[in-house]
């Protein structure tokens, strides 16, 4: 079992995305995250999927995505150098005065950023690798957490490696 | 040339070459069917359930290898078109289904016969489409004919709401159209192919495994010019039958839960596998892990999700079987010398006693009909040369197994989804496409009553299909598995309060015969064969108890095959 991040380039139709959604539930083919937006061509847009599976599974899975008449092209970066972001988006409360000072030393640590403030709440920014922005959640876990939001990850292959048409 | 979205369809089906179309109507398909009614290129056939009509369809595509057309209106209209779209998805016929949609500012309001036909359809179809602009029905049609028609083939559904087929626009077919996301792979790879051709000939215990792609892709002939040259033994799916002729020397019957001794015997022992446009489904492979130990496998499939997906695949060749083979044989013919045909006559020894334990005698009766004899008296009485489709259960496996086709597209059976209700709306769409041709319709007293009410379509449309009730007052398939493992508990298999199926058949206006003695049926199927213009509904009272031999059990491999029970054990069996 392996994790692998998958770049699907396909038709921007409606219905697109619930063809691939349907196509992983139909077959019992995991799904850990799904981001979607349409690309700088209009006409396609982009889709990271981060799933797991053996490799006769994955297989499967880019063999049977392929086979949607909406995708138009992709790549299993995990094939090769890549890269992987997420967002995260946190809401945390923080009235005493200890608490912010913990809350901005992590922040400074992890490189995030302050979005909102209130006089008791702070929502901060994080972009990085799962990893990253796992740590950063382990760690803020002392302070009361009200909101955390992730965008699932983005990919994207290493050096001249391009997913394009 | 402006039209209205109504005729632009139907334009299209004109200027797709669609000879028939199979519908309903209703509410949001009114202006359809109006232009329906303008026009007498198109063929309207009115079925009687929205089922019959894509099994229609279907049986029409599989017969004559041109996509089936169906129309139907919403909300019910489509969900009863669901079974027949999953049937023809699981076998990979093209098929196109129009279904109407409420008009687009109710879409979402849950309004009078909305369903989500996209959203229901979409796990049963190879792609479906939501027309919104009247601009785009003409490509959209075009697309969705690319679509059913190539590569894998199957079944599209296309849905257009009421008011786009109101609006006007100016009507253009596309002669030919690209798609940059759908590029089916047509030619082999000719590398893979020379490894495929290197395995062939040095097997020494090979076996040619064939399966509904091979007659999707018309590769018959490529097929029996391969089998004739190397002469390997040649088994085939339960929907490959007919791409080798039966009587072809090399030919060992068909393979799987009940298919011959000697093909699922060489299945098991073989070294190398050619597998052509089959997909290794369960019912073929028995138990994986028992599956083929030996084997070095090449598959040829169009489709990649094919290859390699339940068993490992040795060489795998992505392309259209016919092409594939055509660039096979060229590459193979100039170095058959190089078969070891020595060893291939030893194993054909083997394969030959395999065969002489005759695996589909079974015990011949003067007193009670027994089923597998009025398939053997039809396949006399037709040459073998009648189209037969069948329902699901008993009579299709012994239809499969005793009706021994010499040619492709004339054994019409749901093989992949196994709907009960298929055989005779599937003989309609064959009949039509075959005014001349017999068409049998091979049932249970179960499966005909799924779709027993298209005999009024037969009658309109003067079809004059010859059904064939193999009536054991039981779902036979089901009685069969409770004896066989439910210690004879028949939960609800017996089929209690039957019809009188003659006095049915007469009151749709049809000929009914009962026949319930063997002595009769070979009188009683002449009959009804001759009377060409007549649907004749033949009731037989076939022997209740009769099951279908030979069988691998669920969870067992192709070496443990059950034989019928008066002859023991495979291994206690005489190999003559
Ligand atoms: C629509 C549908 N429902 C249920 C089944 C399960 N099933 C398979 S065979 C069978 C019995 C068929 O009985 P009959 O048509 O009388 O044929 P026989 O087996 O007796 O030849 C049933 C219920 C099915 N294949 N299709």
């Amino acid at each position: 079992m392996m994790r692998r991040i998958i770049s699907v380039l396909l038709e921007n139709e409606a219905g697109a995305l619930s063809r691939v959604a349907g196509l992983f539930s139909a077959r019992g083919y995991n799904i850990e995250s799904l981001t979607v937006a349409p690309t700088d061509d209009p006409s396609l847009s982009r889709m990271t999927i981060v799933t797991s599976g053996t490799d006769a599974v994955i297989e499967q899975i880019t063999k049977q995505l392929n086979k949607l008449v909406d995708v138009v092209k992709l790549r299993d970066l995990t094939e090769g150098k890549h890269l992987g972001r997420e967002l995260m988006l946190v809401k945390v409360s923080a009235s005493s005065a200890d608490q912010k000072d913990d809350i901005k030393r992590l922040v400074d640590i992890f490189r995030g950023r302050y979005i909102d403030v209130t006089e008791s709440t702070f929502t901060l920014e994080l972009t990085g690798s799962t990893e990253k922005v796992d740590a950063f959640l382990e760690a803020l876990s002392q302070a009361e957490m009200i909101e955390v939001v992730r965008s699932g990850m983005l990919g994207i292959g290493r050096g001249k490696n391009a997913l394009k048409l | 040339m402006n039209l209205t979205g109504a005729d632009i369809v139907v334009r299209c089906l004109k200027d797709e070459g669609i000879e028939y179309i199979f519908g309903y109507p209703g509410g949001a398909a009114l202006h359809i069917y109006d232009a329906m009614y303008r026009q007498d290129d198109v063929k309207h056939i009115l079925v009687r359930h929205e089922q019959g009509a894509t099994h229609a369809a279907d049986g029409y595509a599989r017969a004559t290898g041109k996509p089936g057309v169906v129309l139907v209106t919403s909300g019910p209209g489509v969900t009863n078109t669901v079974t027949g779209i999953a049937t023809a998805f699981m076998d990979s016929i093209p098929m196109v289904v129009i279904t109407a949609q409420v008009p687009s500012h109710l879409i979402g309001d849950d309004a009078f016969q909305e369903v989500d036909t996209v959203g229901i359809t979409r796990p049963c179809v190879k792609h479906n489409f939501l027309i919104k602009d009247v601009n785009k029905i003409a490509e959209t049609m075009k697309k969705a004919f690319y679509i059913a028609a190539t590569g894998r083939p199957g079944p599209v559904v296309v849905d257009i709401p009421k008011d786009i087929t109101a609006q006007s626009a100016e009507y253009h077919y596309p002669a030919k159209i690209d798609m940059r996301s759908y590029q089916p792979k047509i030619k082999g790879h000719n590398k893979q192919i020379a490894r495929g051709v290197d395995l062939l000939l040095q097997a020494k215990k090979p076996i040619i495994y064939t399966g509904g792609g091979a007659i999707l892709s018309s590769a018959e002939d490529a097929l029996v010019q391969l089998v004739d040259s190397v002469e390997y033994p040649s088994t085939s799916t339960l929907m490959g039958l007919g791409a080798i002729p039966a009587s072809n020397p090399n030919f060992l019957g068909m393979l799987g839960m009940h298919g011959t001794y000697e093909a699922n015997m060489a299945m098991y022992d073989c070294d190398v596998m050619l597998a052509v446009g089959a997909r290794f489904d369960d019912r073929v492979t028995g138990e994986l892990s028992k599956f083929s130990p030996n084997a070095k496998i090449i598959q040829i499939d169009i489709d990649p999700s094919s290859i390699g997906k339940n068993v490992p695949v040795e060489v795998p060749i992505v392309g259209d079987c016919n092409e594939v083979l055509l660039q096979l044989n060229a590459q193979l013919q100039p170095r058959l010398g190089e078969i070891g045909r020595g060893s291939i006559d030893q194993w054909w020894d083997v394969v030959n006693q395999w065969k002489s334990l005759d695996s589909l005698a079974y015990n011949a009766s003067d007193t009670v009909i027994k089923p597998q004899f009025v398939v053997q008296k039809l396949l006399e009485i037709t040459n073998g040369d009648a189209y037969v489709t069948s329902d699901v259960g008993q009579h299709q496996m012994w239809a499969a197994q005793y009706y021994t086709f010499e040619k492709s597209r004339r054994w019409i059976n749901s093989g992949g989804l196994g709907t009960m209700g298929f055989g005779l709306p599937a003989a309609l769409g064959v009949q039509l496409a075959y005014p001349d041709d017999l068409v049998a319709c091979i049932t249970g007293d179960a499966s005909i009553q799924m779709c027993l009410q298209e005999l009024s379509t037969c009658l309109q449309y003067n079809l004059p299909v010859k059904v064939l009730n193999l009536n054991n007052q039981y779902m036979g398939m089901v009685r069969q598995w409770q004896e066989f493992f439910y210690d004879r508990r028949y939960s609800h298999s017996y089929m209690d309060a039957l019809p009188d199926f003659v006095k049915l058949a007469e009151s749709y206006g049809h000929i009914g015969i009962r026949v319930d003695k063997p002595g009769d049926v070979e009188g009683a199927l002449k009959e009804a064969c001759g009377m060409k213009n007549r649907l004749v509904f033949l009731d037989i009272l076939t022997d209740h108890t009769e099951n279908v031999y030979p069988m691998i059990a669920a969870g067992k491999g192709h070496s443990e095959m059950h034989l019928k029970p008066s002859d023991g054990d495979v291994q206690e069996r005489e190999l003559a």
